[in-house]
């Protein structure tokens, strides 16, 4: 066992990240030892994470104690470079948290510098000024190149920046060139965002936070109505619309809307989301108030504005569209179906229901199979999802049952129509399935059932010696 | 009396009638299911923009009912959309819709949308939602059992917004008994047998339907087959089965259901 982490005061005592426990228990008896739990370090980042995003919708992860924020373009909106940091800083370090920041033309630069100083600005064109004087070991590398560089006399990275870059290219490989040159803020390489930049954002800052529902209902349609005008200026409609919820304690409640058609209306996405909020399993919680609240489209498309023509057929469409997203917002996507046709003789799979959001229109101008003429309903109108197996009394080997027991019940066969044969789709079936006999069976009160018997006598049920062949009868399906 | 005296009286009477009878004065149009005496019943067919219920009475006359549902939801909705709401529950207790089985009644499968809410109260908000897009040709709401949800307030709601939008209600309810509703019709659906043929191509969806309540005529009961080929319902060629009479004008109060007109 040995130290993972530690605070200012086991720092205090010379204890090193890396120390054996029990040499750090001999430094200080009275050492409080907790096991480190690398899971919650790593959601307590991405929590940190999702709240910085009130900053700059660019950031990134650099486990396991960092977080790169690209505030490009952002800076201005919190009063400058320095004022964001001190920000920042001053809520980290008020929740409880040790924070080290700098600001630098690279992500590499800035990371750099936080190794050892705290709230630094390096102005462009300054970064090797400013991390010369710093050691090796700051630029992060691997634990051999650090070692080989200090064996090497290279006790700063100014003494390593010095050295010709095809020395240390050869001796410590092209990787940690690469990386050095970016802490010298001569190569750049983007840091990989936790989210993809939405193509929309609006946002409300309170300065006291809000934690009523009415506030909040409201500002989310004055945010719709913003965001629409930002669309509509570009002629884009929204596929899928966020709004962020950023609590005062740091808490950022995420709650997504997908809509079938693009949406260009702001009451649209107001009703989405008032529908979404009244379906929430876990409803908001304002806790102490929101002190932002953001909505972006993260997926946007281009509306094409047509000219409505008379036909009623193109705007019940529309309606229905309208519809099934409300529905969905509520329900789930999920839940809201069509229904198109599959090509296969599979009963329970020669119709696939697909979700309508997206499928509308696909489902619209499915070919389903021609019904045959004056032929009575060959396929019954609920069917099984997983047929149920039940008790026949049948001819054997392939005639129509005569009296069946299904859910307790026993039925008497009156008519009865079949075998029609259904045979498994062998090239792509996984393990062996058995071909199908179904019977369309009338019982004395009238009712209509689909059944089945699983495998061919002879064939794919053989008979054992001296044992009668007991085969499998399912029901499927009811016919009306 | 002058005359002006006059129609100023008759404006009044008119006003005062639809002060007090605000469901009745509404006179919705009419589709014809195209089974004669039915059709006589109900005085020219299926009220248009009215809630009807549907019920069967066990679990196992379940698929009789749907197809009866089916078939006037065929009617109704003609070639416009038609929104399928139900309960994850039915599907396992007497199966999924299966659009091939919708198809081969001669619907199209094109023009359903099925939403699969998760329980009654989740079924109910999302056909109130439904209830409401007159877009649609028909909404179908289907409840398994007894659900004490769906009470007369829930009914009331339904029927008002079916009342607004011109949209069609149909009521599916399953192993339930009727209770007080504001539905403009109600239908208890059993399966009958098929006509005889003396070929083999027997099968066709003949339901043994009693209409047990009505609020703008007499009841009756028929046995109604569907048509596939022509998506009408009709007279079986010849009843293969005695059926207890048929009351032609039965009398419009009935004693077992006055208590539910009175509650409606």
């Amino acid at each position: 066992m040995q130290i993972f982490a530690l605070d200012d005061a086991a720092a205090a005592l010379n204890l090193e990240v890396g120390l054996p426990l029990a040499n750090a228990r001999a430094i200080c008896p009275q050492l409080q030892v907790f096991d480190a739990d690398e899971a919650a370090d790593a959601l307590a980042l991405n929590a940190i994470a999702c709240w910085c995003d009130r900053f700059t919708p660019l950031v990134a992860l650099d486990s396991p104690h960092g977080l790169f924020l690209d505030i490009t373009g952002c800076a201005h909106l919190f009063g400058g470079e320095a004022a964001l940091m001190r920000l920042m800083c001053d809520v980290l370090t008020a929740q409880g948290f040790a924070v080290s920041a700098a600001i630098a033309g690279t992500a590499v630069c800035a990371r750099t510098i936080t190794r050892h100083v705290h709230g630094r600005i390096v102005r462009a064109g300054e970064e090797a000024d400013a991390i010369g004087p710093l050691p090796v070991s700051a630029l992060g590398a691997d634990e051999m190149i650090t070692t080989g560089l200090r064996r090497a006399g290279l006790k700063t990275i100014g003494d390593v920046a010095c050295r010709a870059r095809h020395e240390i290219t050869a001796r410590f490989g092209a990787g940690f060139t690469s990386l050095l040159e970016q802490a010298l803020g001569q190569g750049d390489a983007p840091i990989s965002p936790l989210k993809p930049l939405p193509d929309y954002i609006v946002e409300k800052r309170f300065a006291e936070p809000v934690a009523t529902d009415g506030v909040i209902a409201a500002t989310l349609s004055g945010l719709a109505g913003m965001l629409v005008a930002a669309m509509d200026r570009q002629g884009k409609g929204a596929r899928r619309l966020e709004a962020g919820f950023f609590r005062t304690d740091g808490a950022v409640r995420t709650i997504m809307v997908d809509t079938g058609q693009p949406v260009t209306r702001a009451e649209v996405i107001d009703r989405l989301f008032r529908e979404r909020f009244g379906a929430l399993s876990d409803p908001l919680d304002p806790g102490f108030g929101f002190d932002l609240i953001r909505l972006s489209a993260s997926r946007t498309e281009i509306v094409v504005q047509q000219q409505r023509d008379l036909d009623a057929n193109v705007h019940d469409n529309d309606e229905l569209a309208a519809l099934i997203d409300r529905i969905a917002a509520r329900i789930g996507g999920r839940r809201v179906v069509v229904h198109l046709p599959q090509d296969t003789h599979i009963p329970e799979r020669a119709v696939l229901a697909a979700p309508a959001q997206h499928h509308l229109a696909a489902a619209a101008q499915a070919a389903w199979p021609e019904r045959a003429e004056g032929e009575p309903p060959l396929r019954p109108l609920r069917l099984f999802e997983r047929p149920e197996q039940i008790k026949v009394v049948a001819q054997v080997p392939d005639g129509p049952p005569a009296r069946f027991v299904w859910r307790r019940a026993t039925h008497a066969v009156v008519r009865a129509e079949g075998p029609e044969r259904v045979a498994m789709e062998w090239w792509r079936a996984q393990g062996k399935m058995l071909t199908r006999d179904y019977f369309r069976v009338e019982d004395e009160a009238g009712l209509r059932f689909w059944l089945y018997r699983d495998g061919l006598y002879d064939r794919e049920i053989v008979q054992e010696e001296g044992k009668a062949v007991q085969p499998n009868w399912f029901m499927h399906g009811l016919f009306a | 009396m002058t005359g002006a005296r006059t129609s100023t009286l008759a404006s009044l009477r008119g006003r005062i009638e639809r002060i007090e009878s605000p469901g009745d004065a509404y006179m919705p149009g009419r589709v014809a299911l195209g089974h004669v005496e039915a059709d006589a019943t109900l005085q020219g067919g299926l009220a248009v923009g009215a809630v009807h219920e549907v019920f069967a009475e066990a679990g196992r006359q379940s698929a009789a009912a749907t197809g009866f549902v089916a078939g006037l939801a065929g009617r109704v909705a003609a070639r416009r959309p038609l929104v399928w709401v139900r309960q994850d529950f039915t599907e396992i207790e007497s199966g999924a819709l299966s659009m091939s089985g919708w198809a081969e009644l001669g619907l199209d499968p094109r023009l359903v949308v099925t939403v699969r809410a998760t329980d009654v109260d989740s079924a109910l908000r999302t056909a109130a939602d439904a209830f409401a897009c007159d877009a649609l040709g028909a909404v179908v709401l289907e409840i398994w059992g007894q659900a004490r949800q769906f009470d007369l307030v829930a009914s009331r709601k339904l029927t008002l917004a079916a009342q607004a939008s011109g949209v069609t209600g149909l009521v599916l309810r399953v192993a339930a008994e009727p209770l007080p509703s504001t539905a403009e019709t109600r239908w208890i659906v059993r399966a009958a047998h098929s006509p005889p043929a003396p070929w083999s191509a027997w099968g066709a969806p003949v339901f043994d339907a009693q209409l047990v309540r009505n609020r703008h005529g007499p009841v009756g009961r028929w046995i109604m087959e569907w048509k596939c080929d022509e998506c009408l319902f009709s007279k079986p060629a010849a009843d293969p089965q005695p059926v207890a009479a048929a009351p032609a004008h039965r009398p419009h109060q009935t004693p077992a259901l006055s208590g539910q007109r009175r509650a409606s």
